[in-house]
């Protein structure tokens, strides 16, 4: 715990949003579209602050509870997220359950407000949500192990910094299909294509929007600003098992994973590009892959 | 050691009270509540400052049975099974005496109350026996007890059922023990636990096996569950709390001992509990997400979280027999943890789930709904116990899963076990397992208490009285408490820890080498959300003070009309789940189709048979029965013959001892 990870999370909060804001510019370049201000979803959130709020005379305590305990769990999880190559503000041997177990959390309390609505379209997507995620989970967890083994370590900012060249020389068969199961399970968790939609609101084959339909106001702004982290948190450790340099001078290191994670939101903007939703039933097998990949990393680790 | 004694006989005393009194209900349930609760508090006391002490007590008499003397003892491992026996069983008392007001003068209170009293002493026996034939006479009073319990409501034909299944079953499991116990009397010429030594391993393996089934058929290890899906939910709700958090708790503690007496475990030992571990804890709440029956699925999931905990003890049994000391010490603490919490949140859930049936009167979960406004208290304290058992942050159950994983991750390291498979068996399950259950109390809480009501059951609910609200008030805060104390909760195990795995108290988890106690970070990170929780909440009351806020009807998606029976179901919540795992489950649909140009109307429901008692032991017994037909003349219902036969069998044994002499 030291003021460069405390400087590093701030640096977090305040670009999480511009991540998204990236995929979507690159999603509607490569549509031919202008698209959206790289800002946009700064100005939205700032917009919906501003607003009163409109609740369900269905909904309960639950309902309002959610939003903030669901960017609470999220916050949890930054501050076990490492900054690259950079250790996090708090680190300790497991800690990588706990970052799973705290964007449990949040789905938890995301789907207890859906289904606090009574609408069968908000059931619809909590359903389907735990469904998938319940697949994610193990795969995520799986990876993280075989890293764990890969580098002889056991919390988040041991692990991915401790992820070298030697590293990638030694096992990088391994570490490519743990990286290609995470991806799976980061466009599976963050509401991205090919599993979810996330420009349409209302179709029957939504997934995490639906989830959200009726908050609005205040309520909205802290689950869009908690997607953001959300996204952020998984790319991060994507983009550090993806780069295995390490300078050791901060500034230098924060460039290299700052660039790497455009370099992400970019990519996952080209995947959303080229690629259709999945329908809806296949999207477990894509998970199951996902899940496959990682046990097989896993296996190709300990050998 | 004198309090626990006291315990037990005012438990007894009240028990006999209350049986007496039965003409008169309300003394009876006064008695029966009084003498359990005042047992609790003074209960509690030694077995509180055992934990924190580490030391041990012992209690000898002698006595007219053969093998060893009456003795019974309190260490740190029968402490750690005490508190829950204690809290839990007073708290249910509580709970137990405004739960059954219903009923007064139409069932016998005195006699539930006689049995549960008694069930409370048997349970505190069965923890502090030191003697193989005391143990085993406190297992059958238990079972006996809860047998009486479960039938309580005997005109019904389920509740019957399922008695007589759980009579069944928990006299096959008491029958493995009893061999147990003689074959370990064998090698030590005496039932005492403290004359049990080293022994061949033969028999050591044997022993293993046969406490794995006698003990693992009342814990509810899969396959051997079939009887607790059926006799939790037939109980009424207070005693399912005792049942499913207890008393299922006393197969484990069996275990538990015998790790400790048969001392020196194989590899396989490990491998077994593990694998048993998996299929319980994955089968188990794969099961409890296709329940309807909000009790039922309570009661599957207690199979699961036995898996949970038989996953610790096997990670620690792999520890020790791998010479891996601090992976044993992590999974034998994860396992103990996990017991204590699983006491706590299922004996909360289970109270909840009573406080619905008992102010609906239904306890299908697609019968509900918008309960939380209804019942606030209710919906807060089973929140609460949901989000613990699904093992999230911030509560305790977080905390005991957290140190099977860190165990199982440490065995996965390269400098960790010479065979990581099944720690990696561990941490795979253990997340798919926390998936499925986070999805499984999402159905749980949500479709009961989220939402409009579904039926007119559910619209006219009404909260529980302050003696039913209170019980879970005190276990949801315990929840919470375990959850942020986790450090010190920890650390007070370490007593028991240490006996399970061979080292003193103040070498566990030294090899961890830090600076700070244990799990001290994931307390910082579970006090910083709550702040931050605080915080945000904070400022959008600050952002939403002059501004409008109103309340409208939920979004229909345009649709005019919507009816709260719209509302998407639980069976559909789970629908993905119970058709991914088809294959296990094989649910059977019954469904009419609307057909033609003015239809009728249509229905389907569903229903999840348990696949291993409709597969396995359904035709298994109906074999059984019909080899045993050829032998029913011996039983005609002539008393003189019977009779006969008891002297016969007295004279065979009397000519059989005397030639032994």
């Amino acid at each position: 715990m030291n003021a460069i990870s405390w400087i590093h999370m701030a640096v977090a909060l305040v670009l999480a949003p511009l991540l998204l804001g990236a995929i979507n510019r690159t999603k509607a370049r490569i549509a031919g579209r202008a698209g959206a201000p790289l800002l946009q979803l700064y100005f939205d959130l700032w917009k919906l602050l501003r607003k009163g709020a409109v609740y369900s005379r269905a909904t309960t305590w639950v309902f309002r509870a959610g939003p903030p305990i669901g960017l609470a769990a999220v916050l949890g999880a930054l501050l076990l997220t490492p900054f690259g190559k950079s250790g996090a503000v708090l680190a300790f041997g497991g800690d990588l359950v706990l970052f799973a177990y705290w964007l449990g959390l949040m789905r938890f309390v995301t789907v207890l407000a859906a289904l606090d609505t009574g609408s069968s379209f908000e059931g619809m997507g909590a359903g389907r949500e735990v469904f998938f995620s319940a697949l994610a989970e193990p795969a995520f967890l799986l990876g993280m192990l075989g890293l764990a083994r890969a580098t002889d370590a056991l919390s988040l900012s041991t692990i991915l910094p401790g992820i070298s060249a030697a590293t990638w020389l030694a096992a990088g068969p391994a570490l490519a299909l743990i990286a290609a199961a995470w991806l799976v399970v980061l466009l599976a968790e963050n509401a991205r294509i090919p599993v979810d939609d996330p420009n349409t609101h209302l179709e029957l084959t939504m997934i995490h929007e639906v989830m959200v339909l009726d908050h609005g106001g205040p309520d909205l702004a802290l689950i869009l600003y908690g997607a953001a982290l959300k996204l952020w948190v998984m790319s991060a450790l994507l983009v550090s098992l993806l780069t295995p340099i390490r300078y050791g001078v901060a500034w230098q290191d924060a460039l290299v994973f700052l660039g790497g994670m455009l370099i992400l939101a970019v990519g996952i903007g080209l995947i959303e590009g080229a690629m259709a939703r999945l329908r809806l039933t296949r999207v477990p097998q894509l998970l199951m892959g996902a899940l496959a990949l990682a046990a097989l990393a896993l296996m190709l680790i300990i050998k | 050691m004198s309090l626990v004694l006291i315990a037990i006989g005012l438990l007894v005393a009240s028990a006999l009270a209350a049986f007496l009194l039965a003409r008169a209900p309300r003394l009876a349930t006064l008695c029966g509540v009084g003498g359990a609760m005042l047992a609790g508090l003074a209960g509690l006391i030694p077995s509180l400052r055992i934990l924190l002490t580490g030391a041990n007590e012992s209690f000898v008499m002698p006595w007219s049975m053969p093998g060893g003397s009456l003795h019974i003892g309190l260490d740190a491992v029968s402490a750690v099974f005490l508190i829950p026996i204690f809290l839990i069983t007073a708290l249910a008392a509580l709970y137990g005496g405004s739960y059954l007001r219903p009923f007064w003068g139409k069932r016998a209170i005195g006699f539930s109350w006689f049995c549960f009293n008694l069930l409370t002493a048997c349970l505190i026996l069965v923890v502090v026996a030191r003697n193989g034939l005391l143990f085993l006479m406190a297992w059958e009073g238990m079972s006996l007890a809860s047998f009486f319990l479960v039938v309580f409501e005997h005109d019904k034909k389920e509740a019957r059922e399922a008695g007589w299944l759980y009579l069944v079953a928990t006299h096959l499991g008491a029958a493995f023990l009893l061999i147990f116990f003689a074959l370990l009397a064998r090698e030590a010429h005496s039932f005492d636990f403290d004359c049990i030594g080293a022994m061949p391993q033969t028999i050591a393996n044997a022993a293993f096996l046969l406490a794995v089934i006698g003990f693992g058929t009342k814990a509810g290890f899969m396959p051997l569950h079939v009887w607790l899906p059926e006799a939790h939910p037939a109980a009424p709700s207070h005693v399912s709390a005792v049942l499913s958090g207890i008393m299922i708790k006393t197969g484990i503690y069996g275990l538990v001992r015998t790790l400790i007496l048969l001392g020196n475990p194989p590899v396989w030992w490990g491998w077994t509990l593990v694998g048993i571990g998996l299929s319980s804890g994955i089968l188990g709440v794969v099961y409890a997400l296709a329940q309807h029956d909000l009790k039922r699925l309570l009661a599957y999931c207690s199979v699961e979280n036995i898996g949970i905990i038989a996953l610790g003890l096997g990670l620690g049994v792999l520890g020790l027999s791998m010479g891996h000391p601090l992976v044993a010490q992590l999974g034998f603490g994860g396992a103990l943890l996990h017991v204590v919490n699983h006491a706590l949140f299922k004996g909360l859930l289970f109270l909840g789930a009573g406080a619905v049936a008992h102010s609906t009167g239904t306890r299908d979960m697609d019968r509900l709904g918008g309960l939380a406004k209804i019942m606030p208290w209710t919906a807060l304290t089973f929140i609460i116990g949901s989000a613990a058992i699904a093992g999230l942050p911030p509560l305790n159950g977080f905390v005991g899963e957290f140190l099977v994983y860190y165990g199982a991750l440490i065995a996965c390291l390269p400098g960790g076990m010479a065979n990581p498979l099944p720690a990696v068996g561990i941490v795979a399950g253990l997340a798919l397992i926390g998936g499925l259950a986070a999805a499984c109390f999402a159905k749980a809480f949500g479709i009961v208490f989220l939402g409009e009501p579904r039926t007119d059951a559910a619209r006219q609910a009404h909260e529980c009285g302050w003696s039913m609200r209170l019980p879970m008030i005190i276990l949801a805060a315990a929840c919470v408490l375990i959850g942020f104390g986790a450090p010190w909760a920890v650390a007070a195990l370490k007593p028991a820890i240490a006996d399970l795995a061979g080292v003193p108290a103040a070498q566990v988890f030294s090899a961890t080498g830090r600076s700070m106690m244990l799990l001290m970070e994931v307390t910082i990170g579970f006090a910083a959300a709550a702040g931050v929780v605080v915080l945000l909440g904070f400022i959008r009351r600050r952002l939403l003070k002059n501004r409008p806020v109103r309340f409208a009807p939920t979004w229909g998606c345009g649709y005019a009309a919507p009816t709260p029976r719209m509302q998407y179901t639980g069976s559909s919540f789970a629908l993905w789940f119970v058709d991914a795992f088809r294959w296990i489950l094989r649910t059977e649909r019954h469904r009419s189709l609307p057909q033609g140009y003015f239809p009728d109307a249509a229905f389907m429901t569903t229903e999840t048979p348990d696949g291993f008692r409709e597969l396995i032991f359904r035709p298994v017994f109906a074999q059984i029965r019909w080899a045993l037909a050829s032998l029913r003349w011996i039983q005609h219902g002539r008393l003189q013959v019977y009779i006969l036969y008891i002297a016969a069998t007295l004279v065979a044994l009397l000519i059989w001892y005397a030639s032994c002499l």
